[in-house]
């Protein structure tokens, strides 16, 4: 089964494209979306081999459905995904605090578009970095991935579903026009090389009344549907038997508190950095298609005499505040570069700032990455 | 001297010793109903999943029916269903929730699984209030209904939900009120059975909210007025709209053989599964 859904080789692919070969890959059975420009890629993809490898692609009524769906599906022990831009998360923003709060892996592809509201559909912009962590309401924690190439689509995608089966969490690939519509080489290894992880579930026979399976910091086996688990699932506040609690506010403590260290706790097997920089660099910052701009830059001050390097950070979600700092300890000074007016740019600076100056690089215009050339300005500017 | 324990109470969650339902709550002939109907069909709580929305309706399955329970968002319960039923197509998959969450807030999935026919039976608790929030009208209120958001009386039309999910497409359509519980256990009982989209309106008093608000108060006054206002749907097919206002049209009023969606894909899987790739 696994051998018809990856065929290994080297391709010349669309990032969205790499995207569903890497669903495929990582064993997707059941997708769900609503049309929207600059996802459509994705959905079409699956929509052609989810039935050709035993599986379904739906299209909903809309995005709340959509992500309903893949919950649903994803509560019976199916890998599942949906794929839409940022207005389509938008209206998923209340069951991706579902998902959350009752512990349900599923991925979440949003292709980042030129925004806020209907904005510019076809434009690449980073707009929705912060709103993958904050969409929900409450305190919660989230897992995010930006991929910069094609061939990271790929790789991201595949991490995305297992992260979401080892951490029972939504997961985000958060690309963006450039990326999902850039053709690049891509490569897709053989289906040995390529890790997959699944969800633990209750040994079968188990007392129901046994189970205990939410609110573990070291992540509950998932009572799935179907099996005579006898599952309680309720998105109100609960306790490790999933049994309702809406009395205690120390049991309300308790359900922010676990889910939030499930994967706090984990963070750092979680957290996928590239670091390329050395002690008293200008060091760069960034996620996502900007990164690309970000080596550019700086290999232009390397070649102009000015010792620079690159962070390029791929989880941006649990926030990788750690890696900031080993960074900022050792940089002279240290740019961060978004595709946005700043929205990491905070975070960053909250972790960095005690040991470094940070300042933002904005693009010219949002919506157009940096050009390397401003990028080198700017470090000579810093270093003067 | 042996306990007496209900022949349904081996259905109920062991954990589970109370009901959050008010005194006089409908909630408990419609759970009555479908635990009746699952026992007499002799079917297991182990052959279904449970899913429901939030309102007073979804506490019937959560946490009380000890099986598989879905207790979702708002309005949503049908869209998980659906989820669910591709995930595991030999279960049965029972929505229950009331109308304010099926109708209004969720009116969209309503009608697009209903045009899809998935095969799942909806149970539509309706109550033509917002009953747990305070009293507030809802897409079902009747005109005129004083309620804590209409304090000079509803001004809305209201909706007749059994008609809306026959025009979407449903297979099978039945509408009760709580005075005809053993009519209605009999159409859960086909509901389950049904293969395809089918939807159970259950008209069942709140005496908290809707009662004190229409003045009718008490759920046996309630009972008595579903009792004198009911009309069987084979009676009303003689009557006129106008001699129709204000009467509850009662009965199995649509059961229709058609293609079921979750089936379709299981046959279109097999043919993409042949076709070389």
């Amino acid at each position: 089964m696994i051998a018809e859904r990856i065929q290994p080789g080297r391709y010349f692919m669309m990032g969205n494209e790499a995207c569903a070969a890497g669903a495929l890959a990582a064993g997707c059975e059941f997708a769900a979306g609503y049309p929207i420009t600059p996802a459509t890629e994705i959905a079409n993809q699956l929509a052609k081999r989810l039935p050709e490898v035993g599986g379904g692609f739906l299209q909903m009524e809309d995005e709340i459905s959509s992500i309903a769906a893949i919950i649903g599906a994803s509560w019976t022990g199916k890998k599942v995904m949906t794929v839409t831009s940022g207005p389509g998360i938008s209206l998923m923003s209340e069951n991706i605090g579902f998902a959350v709060g009752v512990e349900t892996p599923c991925v979440i592809v949003n292709v980042q578009r030129g925004a806020p509201t209907t904005g510019m559909p076809t434009v690449g912009v980073q707009g929705d970095v912060v709103q993958a962590k904050h969409g929900s309401h409450g305190d919660y924690e989230i897992i995010a991935l930006c991929p910069s190439s094609p061939q990271e689509m790929f790789n991201y995608t595949v991490t995305a579903f297992n992260y979401a089966e080892k951490y029972r969490i939504p997961v985000f690939v958060l690309a963006d026009a450039f990326v999902g519509h850039m053709r690049e080489e891509v490569i897709i290894p053989d289906a040995e090389t390529i890790e997959r992880i699944y969800r633990k579930i209750p040994v079968q026979g188990t007392d129901p009344q046994t189970i205990r399976g939410f609110l573990d910091e070291d992540v509950a086996p998932m009572p799935i549907f179907g099996r005579g688990y006898k599952a309680h699932v309720t998105s109100s506040c609960h306790d490790e038997a999933g049994k309702r609690n809406l009395i205690d506010v120390s049991s309300l403590d308790l359900f922010v508190r676990r889910l939030s260290n499930k994967i706090l706790k984990h963070k750092e097997e979680i957290t996928i950095v590239e670091r390329n920089y050395r002690d008293g660099d200008v060091v760069l910052v960034s996620y996502g298609p900007v990164a690309r701009a970000a080596a550019a830059g700086a290999e232009l001050a390397r070649e102009a005499g000015i010792p620079a390097g690159t962070l390029r950070l791929a989880t941006i979600w649990p926030f990788p505040d750690h890696e900031i700092e080993r960074m900022a300890r050792r940089a002279k000074h240290v740019i961060v570069l978004e595709n946005n007016l700043g929205q990491m740019y905070p975070y960053i600076k909250a972790a960095a700032a005690r040991y470094v100056d940070v300042s933002f690089l904005p693009p010219k215009f949002v919506g157009q990455i940096q050009d390397p050339e401003d990028i080198l300005r700017r470090i000579r500017e810093v270093v003067q | 001297m042996k306990e007496i324990v209900h022949p349904l109470h081996r259905f109920i969650r062991p954990s589970v010793t109370s009901t959050t339902n008010c005194p006089g709550c409908g909630n408990g002939i419609v759970a009555q109903s479908i635990l009746r109907a699952i026992d007499e069909l002799r079917m297991d709580l182990d052959d279904f999943v449970f899913v429901s929305g939030i309102g007073c309706a979804a506490w019937i399955p959560s946490p009380f029916f000890n099986a598989d329970v879905l207790h979702s968002l708002h309005g949503r319960p049908i869209a998980y269903a659906l989820g669910i039923k591709m995930g595991l197509p030999e279960k049965n998959v029972m929505v229950v929730s009331g109308d304010g969450d099926l109708a209004a807030i969720g009116g969209n999935h309503l009608i697009h699984n209903a045009r899809r026919n998935v095969e799942m039976t909806v149970i539509c608790v309706n109550n033509r209030i917002y009953g747990m929030t305070g009293g507030q009208a809802g897409p079902t209120t009747p005109r005129g209904v004083t309620t804590t958001t209409t304090p000079y009386g509803s001004f809305e039309n209201s909706f007749d939900i059994s008609r809306l999910v026959i025009a979407a497409g449903a297979s099978f359509v039945a509408r009760w009120t709580t005075v005809h519980a053993r009519e209605l256990t009999r159409s859960i009982k086909k509901a389950i059975k049904k293969k395809g989209f089918s939807f159970i309106e259950v008209h069942s008093q709140c005496p908290v909210q809707f009662g004190r608000k229409s003045g009718l108060n008490g759920s046996v006054q309630m009972m008595e007025d579903y009792r004198k206002r009911s009309i069987r749907v084979e009676k009303a097919a003689d009557l006129t709209a106008e001699q129709l206002n204000g009467r509850i049209v009662v009965g199995e009023l649509v059961d229709l053989k058609k293609p079921e969606m979750v089936e379709e894909i299981q046959k279109i899987r097999a043919r993409a599964m042949r076709r070389p790739q």
